[in-house]
């Protein structure tokens, strides 16, 4: 009897072990419009028609929220720094998170108040990840970095580095995507750079060639806030 | 067999006695009269061996690019860790800085760093000098790539974290733990308001005078109330430092600089935010002489008003009470590597 006792219970510990937790998958696809990004090599155009091409693109997705088709919330309180250089970063795994029917997708760009003011920290939100201001502190929420022959500055760069949670120049957007009624585990997100250059506000390369914690911030945070879109789920 | 069973729980109780004195725990003391801190190590429990790990980093030039300037180079224990007659410190090569150092005292108690606040947590401050082209223009991976190549911090690191890989969590969270118990609580004032010293008579008046004309800004234990004002010296034309409008980007905050907490002010000069007054009687002089604030100076100067020869001396007088010499003669905050 105990042995057969002992047996089931390390069938069950094998059962724990071999079969992975369910997880849930959050994918950024980049993009230029209608053409992939491509780092350095793509060459696009913006509304203005000047020519640009792209160096660096890297922001922080923060406080993932999801919401099945009874009302069911799951968050994450987590931040992910995406990278275009860095194909795995832009996989978001969440662990423990079933496949489900869901009704949206809410998340932030950016970094919540309170994880600007915690300290050192390590992970996604270490400060040698290069996305933090130390003389006024705070992440840097999003980077854009490439060059157009309409900027200015030397070397004809243009770098925009947004961030900032104070008021008035809290860059934070909260992004609420609804998705489509269908059970899935994986959410494809397309992230168009056309549009965080264009929608609302046209972004004139020759007008703004380094934006970096100004009031001017907050006009690109308000077009990165458009550039989410839910390409397919799976 | 009952005997050797005594002599084992006898054993046993001798060694739990002595693991206690050998404890690896530091302990935070609020001194008397202080309020609950801002910062209370509780995500970065206090531990001798962390301690020690940041009272080395503090005192080595490891942290800087060419190994030449270390925290200390500008925060002298001697001086409550400010810069001892520098209006303006050298960092790097030689360069110059655009602000006068500030005391390393009771930190804990603060709720944003440096003289504009735009630093909000102890832990996150040493990413400033570390990484300013004029102070010590390294890089956070420059450091810890320096750090992993020292045999010295690759014990250091294990014995305080039980782990040889080497973060800039851990190495952040370290100088936060020298650096926040740099606790100065022990001054004739402090005597005094416990009632085991007397003041003299010039003292006393001081204090009084103190209380009146200076304590709106600069109220006990700590001595500052934390707020940014301007304090009607004329803005300096060459560095054009705009204080805290640069943080907030606020026009009513431009011009306007943390009030700093006066414990020590005898030891810290030369004085205000870009050094410009050598002695205490020149501050004084400053203050007493509304006259030539500049037009945007804090309301609350106009309180002070006019002073007598005799009150400026006072007011003197009682800021020397302030000084605390067990804090700044104390071996356990000095340089490890001497």
């Amino acid at each position: 009897m105990f042995r057969r006792f002992i047996s089931l219970i390390f069938f069950f510990v094998l059962i724990q072990i071999t079969v992975p937790a369910q997880s849930f998958f959050v994918q950024l696809f980049h993009t230029v419009g209608e053409k992939k990004l491509q780092l350095d090599s793509g060459k696009y155009f913006n509304q203005l028609n000047q020519p640009f091409t792209i160096s660096k693109f890297k922001y922080y997705i923060s406080n993932i929220c999801i919401t099945n088709s009874s009302g069911k919330i799951i968050k994450s309180d987590q931040s992910f720094l995406i990278d275009e250089e860095e194909e795995g970063s832009k996989k978001i795994i969440l662990p423990g998170v079933p496949k489900d029917n869901y009704r949206s997708i809410e998340f932030i760009v950016g970094v919540d108040s309170l994880h600007n003011c915690s300290g050192a920290q390590s992970g996604a939100l270490d400060p040698l990840n290069g996305m933090y201001w130390a003389w006024n502190t705070g992440y840097i929420f999003l980077k854009l970095e490439g060059k157009s022959p309409q900027s200015t500055l030397p070397a004809k760069i243009f770098e925009y580095h947004i961030g900032g949670y104070k008021f008035p120049n809290n860059c934070i957007r909260k992004i609420v995507l609804p998705l489509q009624s269908q059970t899935c585990s994986t959410i494809i997100i397309n992230v168009d750079i056309a549009k965080m250059l264009s929608i609302p506000v046209p972004v004139d390369f020759a007008k703004y060639g380094s934006i970096t914690d100004s009031k001017n911030s907050a006009l690109i945070a308000n077009n990165y806030a458009t550039m989410f879109s839910v390409l397919k789920q799976e | 067999m009952l005997k050797s069973v005594y002599i084992i729980l006898i054993l046993l109780a001798v060694v739990a006695v002595f693991n206690s004195f050998i404890s690896d725990n530091l302990e935070l003391k609020i001194p008397k009269g202080f309020p609950a801190p801002v910062y209370n190590f509780k995500n970065n429990q206090l531990s001798t061996t962390i301690f020690e790990l940041g009272r080395k980093l503090f005192y080595d030039p490891i942290l800087s690019k060419d190994s030449t300037i270390s925290c200390a180079s500008c925060h002298q224990p001697f001086a409550a860790f400010a810069h001892i007659d520098h209006a303006l410190s050298h960092g790097i090569n030689g360069k110059i800085g655009t602000r006068n150092v500030p005391a390393l005292q009771n930190l804990i108690w603060n709720k944003t760093f440096m003289w504009d606040g735009g630093v909000t947590n102890l832990e996150n401050q040493p990413l400033n000098p570390i990484t300013h082209p004029a102070e010590m223009n390294e890089t956070l991976a420059g450091v810890i790539t320096k750090l992993q190549s020292s045999r010295q911090y690759q014990s250091g690191f294990k014995n305080a974290y039980n782990d040889t890989i080497i973060s800039s969590a851990k190495i952040l969270k370290a100088l936060a733990q020298f650096t926040g118990l740099l606790i100065s609580a022990n001054s004739k004032y402090d005597r005094f308001a416990a009632g085991k010293e007397k003041f003299s008579e010039a003292e006393k008046n001081g204090l009084g005078l103190f209380n009146s004309k200076c304590a709106n800004c600069h109220p006990a234990p700590l001595f500052t109330d934390n707020s940014y004002r301007n304090n009607g010296v004329a803005p300096d034309t060459f560095l054009n430092d705009i204080g805290r409008g640069k943080i907030t980007q606020l026009a009513s905050d431009d011009y306007t600089f943390k009030v700093p907490g006066l414990r020590n002010v005898e030891l810290t000069f030369p004085y205000m935010h870009d050094g410009r007054y050598k002695r205490l009687r020149d501050v004084i002089e400053h203050y007493a002489t509304p006259g030539k604030y500049n037009s945007n100076a804090d309301k609350s100067l106009r309180k002070i008003g006019h002073l007598t020869d005799k009150e400026k001396k006072d007011i003197i007088a009682f800021l020397l009470t302030l000084t605390d010499k067990d804090f700044v003669t104390d071996k356990k905050f000095t340089d490890p590597h001497n």
